[in-house]
């Protein structure tokens, strides 16, 4: 038996029912028609000197810092809480998984106005922080970041830990016979199976950082050069300067495809 | 020397078992499934905590619930052949071997080399460098085996070695086993639900049903004195000894000759065959059929679902049908038949 993940090859001159063809049709055109709508509206002339603009540069580089820190602190963070649920058992442990995956299905503002309450200048404890030394999230690059990683470390968590669970542990159990402790299991036996998983969870939950929008917007602000990140640029923009809009979106299709195209058949078909 | 007095419960299996297997020695714990062959294998291996008892090896004692001694696994002098091997599909077969190596602190360029020459032994250098995935049933057992053995373990305790290959393969690879197993010295404990594994490779039988050994001795001491059904079954086996009369062939005791699948593997032989791949014919088989003679139903017996049936002629067999088969061919005390045999059926190894 292997533990190999290969991804099953459809038969050449298998031909799908015919059913399955037309509203395949419809799913791809309702996905693909508003990017063509927004390509046909792009400023292809001024283009160029509208992704020099500040406002683009500075929103590029704090969405890519932001989701790229979010990503590490979620895998930080998210792979011993994945393990924690896949591997042990205690009372509780089922909520435990739903308060994890509550940021996932919650609206994004709702997760904001909770982490106001916990973070902000008056809150639980971001207001005792703030009293002592007069630090704070909300405004701040880390207040960008933290609202990221609150929803997106649930996407990691879940992926992580049902690839731990579908992991062979009996792999780990012959690599303790054969002398090694517990991290030399981790980190040679259960860390090369979890592998796509852990790549599917950082891609998904980096995605989701990237185009986090309501938690950002109600904790961290607004503040262009500061917390101003790309989808809030967008929104910003779509009021006033519907072609700075467009330019935005287009680098942020741009970055989205260039992480997603190449990794989408080695790690997302877990 | 292992010594193992095993006490647990998990689930429904209530496990009380004490087995002991000398150095040298290669011990078959035989039973029916869920009878917690392998629960106690993993007992042994430090997998699966024991709530009272006492494991040790030689003076080292490994578990022993009561006066709070608990080795891990990882630092078991143990080696342990998985059931479907359990190979790092990941790594390389010599990073497979290399890998207890490693564990234990060698250089990576030590522990390769070291893996190389146990690979060398068991005739695997050539494939040092595929990947498991790439490799046969029975390359992937002798890789299993060298990677077990490379951390030269005082005890090897190899699960259901050949449970996992189809059954042209596992001929020749349990002979071949065989001739590893016997270049290890230490203690061997071998678990399985075929009593040919336990004839072809076991010096003694330890028989574990329900969670109790209700059996145990030599293979000729428990089939002269069956404890139970089960084992009644098990050492029903037929075991024929001969000499070898070609590069594939056998002459019996009583002169027959069998054609076997695998090469004859030394001059003193013996066969073994399950009741149930004997087929029984009322009329003779194609003529060119090899491994067929007359015989006569001496005896029959019922037993379950199955009939049980002594055949008397050049080869005393014991074979096993269906009822039905019975009806069909008409088999009745005296009735004259024809037997046959397929040589893949047929575990040859030397006596």
């Amino acid at each position: 038996m292997t533990t190999h993940r290969r991804r099953s090859r459809v038969r050449p001159g298998a031909r799908p029912p015919l059913v399955v063809l037309p509203l395949a049709a419809l799913a791809v055109a309702f996905l693909v028609v508003p990017f063509i709508a927004l390509l046909q509206r792009v400023p292809w002339s001024s283009l160029s000197d509208r992704l020099r603009d500040p406002i683009v540069t500075q929103a590029l580089r704090l969405s890519l810092t932001s989701a790229f820190s979010a990503m590490g602190l979620s895998l930080l963070f998210g792979v011993p809480l994945a393990w924690v649920l896949a591997r042990t058992e205690f009372p509780g442990r089922s909520l435990l998984r739903a308060l994890v995956i509550l940021p996932m299905v919650l609206p994004p503002v709702v997760g904001g106005a909770a982490l106001l309450f916990a973070f902000g200048r008056r809150g639980l404890f971001g207001g005792p922080v703030f009293d002592h030394t007069g630090f704070q999230l909300p405004f701040t690059i880390w207040g960008v970041i933290a609202a990221n990683t609150f929803v997106a470390l649930p996407f990691l968590v879940v992926t992580v830990e049902a690839g731990l669970r579908s992991a062979d542990r009996r792999l780990e159990d012959a690599a303790a016979t054969l002398g090694a402790g517990r991290w030399m299991v981790f980190r040679r036996v259960t860390l090369p199976m979890v592998a796509p998983s852990l790549a599917a969870g950082a891609v998904l939950c980096w995605a989701r950082a990237l185009g986090e929008f309501g938690a950002t917007v109600t904790f961290a602000g607004s503040l262009a050069g500061r917390t101003e990140t790309m989808p809030l640029a967008v929104f910003l923009a779509l009021q006033s300067d519907r072609d700075a809009a467009i330019a935005l979106s287009l680098v942020l299709i741009a970055v989205s495809l260039a992480v997603l195209v190449p990794l989408r058949d080695r790690w997302l078909a877990v | 020397m292992l010594s193992a007095d095993v006490r647990l419960r998990l689930g429904e299996l209530d496990l009380v078992a004490a087995i002991e297997v000398g150095d040298g020695e290669v011990v078959a714990l035989l039973g029916p499934n869920g009878a917690g062959k392998t629960t106690l294998l993993r007992a042994v291996a430090g997998l699966q905590p024991i709530d009272a008892g006492r494991v040790t090896v030689d003076r080292d004692v490994l578990d022993d619930p009561e006066a709070g001694i608990f080795v891990a696994t990882n630092d078991r002098p143990i080696g342990v052949m998985f059931q479907d091997y359990l190979l790092f599909p990941r790594m390389t077969v010599v990073d497979n071997v290399a890998f207890g190596l490693r564990a234990r602190g060698r250089s990576r360029a030590a522990a390769r080399a070291e893996a190389h020459a146990v690979l060398d032994r068991v005739g695997m250098a050539a494939l040092a460098r595929a990947k498991p995935r790439e490799l046969s049933g029975g390359q992937s057992q002798r890789v299993a085996l060298a990677r077990a053995l490379a951390i030269e373990p005082r005890v090897l305790l190899l699960d259901e070695p050949l449970a996992a290959l189809d059954a042209g393969a596992k001929l020749h690879i349990r002979a071949e086993l065989r001739r590893h197993l016997a270049g290890f010295h230490g203690a061997r404990l071998l678990v399985t639900h075929d009593p040919v594994d336990a004839l072809v490779l076991a010096d003694r039988m330890v028989v574990l049903e329900g969670g109790r050994v209700t059996q145990q001795g030599t293979p000729a001491e428990v089939a002269r004195r069956p404890g139970s059904p089960y084992v009644a079954e098990l050492v029903g086996v037929n075991l024929l000894s001969g000499t070898a009369a070609g590069e594939r062939t056998v002459r019996l005791a009583g002169g027959a000759e069998l054609v076997v699948a695998d090469p004859v593997p030394g001059p003193e032989v013996a066969v073994a065959v399950r009741p149930q791949a004997v087929t029984v014919h009322r009329d003779q088989p194609d003529s060119s059929a090899r491994n067929t003679w007359p015989a006569t139903v001496a005896d029959l017996a019922a037993d379950h679902d199955r009939v049980r049936l002594q055949l008397a002629g050049p080869v005393p067999l014991v074979a096993e049908v269906t009822p039905a088969a019975v009806a069909d061919l008409d088999l009745t005390p005296g009735a004259e038949v024809w037997v046959s045999m397929k040589a893949v059926d047929l575990a040859v190894y030397e006596h």
